[in-house]
């Protein structure tokens, strides 16, 4: 009892901190104003986050629809307008898919692989956690990132709504080449099909490619935790720089074969048509792409110093520059890396810039070590036409006004 | 000159290593009919179609039950997905990408029934009604007539409008594409 805090000493205390506050200069910071320390809350099971941040996903149903009740919602976005770094917090890690999220028990969970291959295997989540693992830190995007700019630039949009659909985490689990081992190898199949555990069955047809398969993983752990359901727990396919879809959650079946098998999501679906009426098609590689995400669409800047900052990936490999403009597109200034870039992962970039006040426009171009320059608006349309819906990587012009209000425009 | 403890840890390293994982290490061989149970995509060539058939006029029955509330009457005005028309609309500046303006084969159309929908009890439909809204869904496109059927047979020959109209990326089709 004698050592409880006094509570009259503490009322003491708060009284005399508010009238600090009340005797100040309106706009004078003192440190008088510094809340008093005091013993904080218990310690808990998990790490919540302060009372004072807000982050949240974007749930969306189509271009231009959103936001919308979770329900409806076909993804939801990553608020890059809110995050600093190069590695997407887990539960903000963008979301999508195609007829929900299924409820699974690991324990009852089974992978089949078969078809053309020496012997046919049904796997447990044990079995597979018995496996050597390998980790790495890989961006996922969405095929469809990108897609509110293709036709016109709707000036209310932030990053989060024109480029939420890309994350960067760090994915453990099983080498492909493993379980390609496992089953005796096969020689004969170029292709492999990859089926969820999802009420949509979401089945893709993956080319058995050199890199597919020295870089494919069956991963059940994203930053260091079990998958969360929403990204394919148990058990999902990982494969770096490849459009997301291809990435199959919930993974219940790998099937070999010698041709792709046409499901409906790399025929009707995640295939662009061009100008012509013709779509490309298995155009799986995520391009080289860039965004600002600070100063972005909505924000407000004021003359004098701005500091620049916005993520830069590439499904070819390493970026090796980013360069920014700050009057549309006529000059380019180096940028800087804020940590090292790693292959087919976003990186931070940042450069300090001294706003006038007059009305412009800033841009982001990044080069992967592929030497890809990531296009221009223009040349990018002039070469996909305006149809695609998927795969849009131009670089993203933010307009300044004369106030220093900060706009989505198409360049 | 080695200690007695890093000679140890040696010999239990090279212990770890000469445990190499097996096909035996890990999994069972599943049953024919396990993998039959599973076994449901489809291929252009008909491979994975099972037994039956069905015709467009017991497809409408289907569609009507199954499928109207979310696609429409009759493949339009939906809240979903369109399903029906919209042939030659593709290179215009607002295309509108159905079964019968832009899917290539006939055969995606029953292997997403049969994986994806009806959506609220995917996998709730018998082949033979699967065949038979697949046919409807092709009448409603002008690719089957009102007096149609499909079945395992038929299905594969069936020649969708937009058959040609896909570009495969080379990159990751140069030898799926040479050998066709």
């Amino acid at each position: 009892m004698s050592s409880a805090p006094p509570l009259g000493r503490r009322r003491l205390l708060a009284a005399s901190a508010t009238a600090g506050l009340t005797t100040s200069p309106a706009g004078a910071d003192t440190l008088a104003n510094v809340p008093a320390r005091e013993p904080g809350a218990p310690l808990s099971a998990r790490s919540e986050r302060s009372r004072f941040v807000e982050l949240g996903r974007v749930p969306e149903a189509a271009p231009g629809i959103r936001p919308v009740d979770p329900v409806d919602a076909i993804n939801s976005k990553t608020p890059f307008d809110r995050l600093v770094g190069s590695i997407t917090p887990t539960d903000l890690h963008y979301e999508r898919s195609h007829a929900g999220v299924p409820d699974l028990d690991p324990a009852k969970h089974r992978l089949l692989v078969h078809g053309l291959a020496a012997r046919s295997l049904v796997l447990t989540m044990d079995d597979i956690r018995a496996m050597p693992s390998v980790s790495r830190v890989a961006f996922l995007e969405c095929t469809g990132n990108g897609w509110e700019n293709w036709k016109a630039a709707d000036p209310t949009l932030t990053v989060q709504n024109t480029h939420g659909l890309v994350s960067t985490h760090e994915w453990t689990g099983v080498p492909l080449r493993f379980v390609i081992d496992l089953v005796g190898g096969v020689p004969s199949a170029t292709w492999m099909l990859a089926e969820g555990a999802d009420g949509a069955a979401v089945a893709r047809s993956i080319p058995l490619t050199e890199e597919i398969m020295a870089e494919g993983i069956l991963a059940y752990a994203q930053n260091g935790e079990p998958l969360r359901p929403a990204h394919g727990f148990p058990l999902r396919l990982f494969l770096p720089g490849l459009e997301g879809n291809l990435s199959i959650k919930w993974l219940r079946r790998l099937k070999f074969g010698d041709q792709p098998f046409m499901t409906r999501w790399e025929t009707a679906r995640y295939t662009q048509l061009q100008a012509d009426g013709r779509a490309r098609q298995f155009q799986l590689r995520q391009e080289v792409n860039s965004v600002i995400t600070a100063p972005s669409g909505m924000m407000r800047v004021r003359p004098g110093p701005v500091r620049i900052s916005g993520l830069a990936w590439s499904g070819h490999g390493r970026i090796v520059q980013v360069e920014v403009s700050t009057d549309g597109g006529a000059s380019w200034q180096a940028a800087r890396l804020t940590a090292p870039a790693l292959p087919k992962a976003q990186v931070r970039f940042e450069m300090d810039w001294v706003w006038a006040g007059a009305p412009t426009g800033i841009v982001s171009r990044a080069t992967d070590e592929m030497r890809n320059v990531q296009p221009d608006r223009a040349a990018f349309i002039a070469r996909t036409g305006t149809n695609a819906l998927f795969h849009y990587s131009a670089q993203q012009t933010w307009r300044i006004s004369a106030e220093g209000d900060v706009r989505n425009a198409l360049s | 000159m080695r200690s007695p403890r890093a000679l140890a840890v040696g010999v239990l390293a090279a212990g770890m290593m000469s445990h190499q994982p097996h096909a035996q290490s890990f999994g069972r061989t599943p049953s024919a009919s396990e993998i039959a149970g599973w076994d449901i995509d489809v291929r252009p060539d008909g491979a994975g179609l099972p037994a039956g058939g069905g015709t467009v006029a017991q497809g409408r029955a289907v569609y009507d039950e199954n499928c109207a509330a979310c696609h429409g009457p009759e493949g339009r005005d939906g809240i979903r997905d369109r399903l029906a028309g919209g042939q030659g609309t593709l290179a215009s500046g607002q295309p509108i990408k159905t079964v019968g303006s832009y899917w290539p084969y006939a055969t995606t159309l029953f292997d997403y029934i049969r994986r994806a929908m009806p959506y609220q009890a995917p996998a709730s439909l018998s082949a033979d009604e699967t065949y038979a809204v697949s046919a409807y869904i092709l009448y409603l496109n002008g690719i089957l007539p009102a007096e149609g059927g499909l079945d395992r047979a038929s299905l594969p020959r069936v020649r969708m409008p937009n058959r040609d109209g896909f570009l495969p990326e080379r990159e990751f089709t140069a030898g799926w594409t040479a050998a066709r």
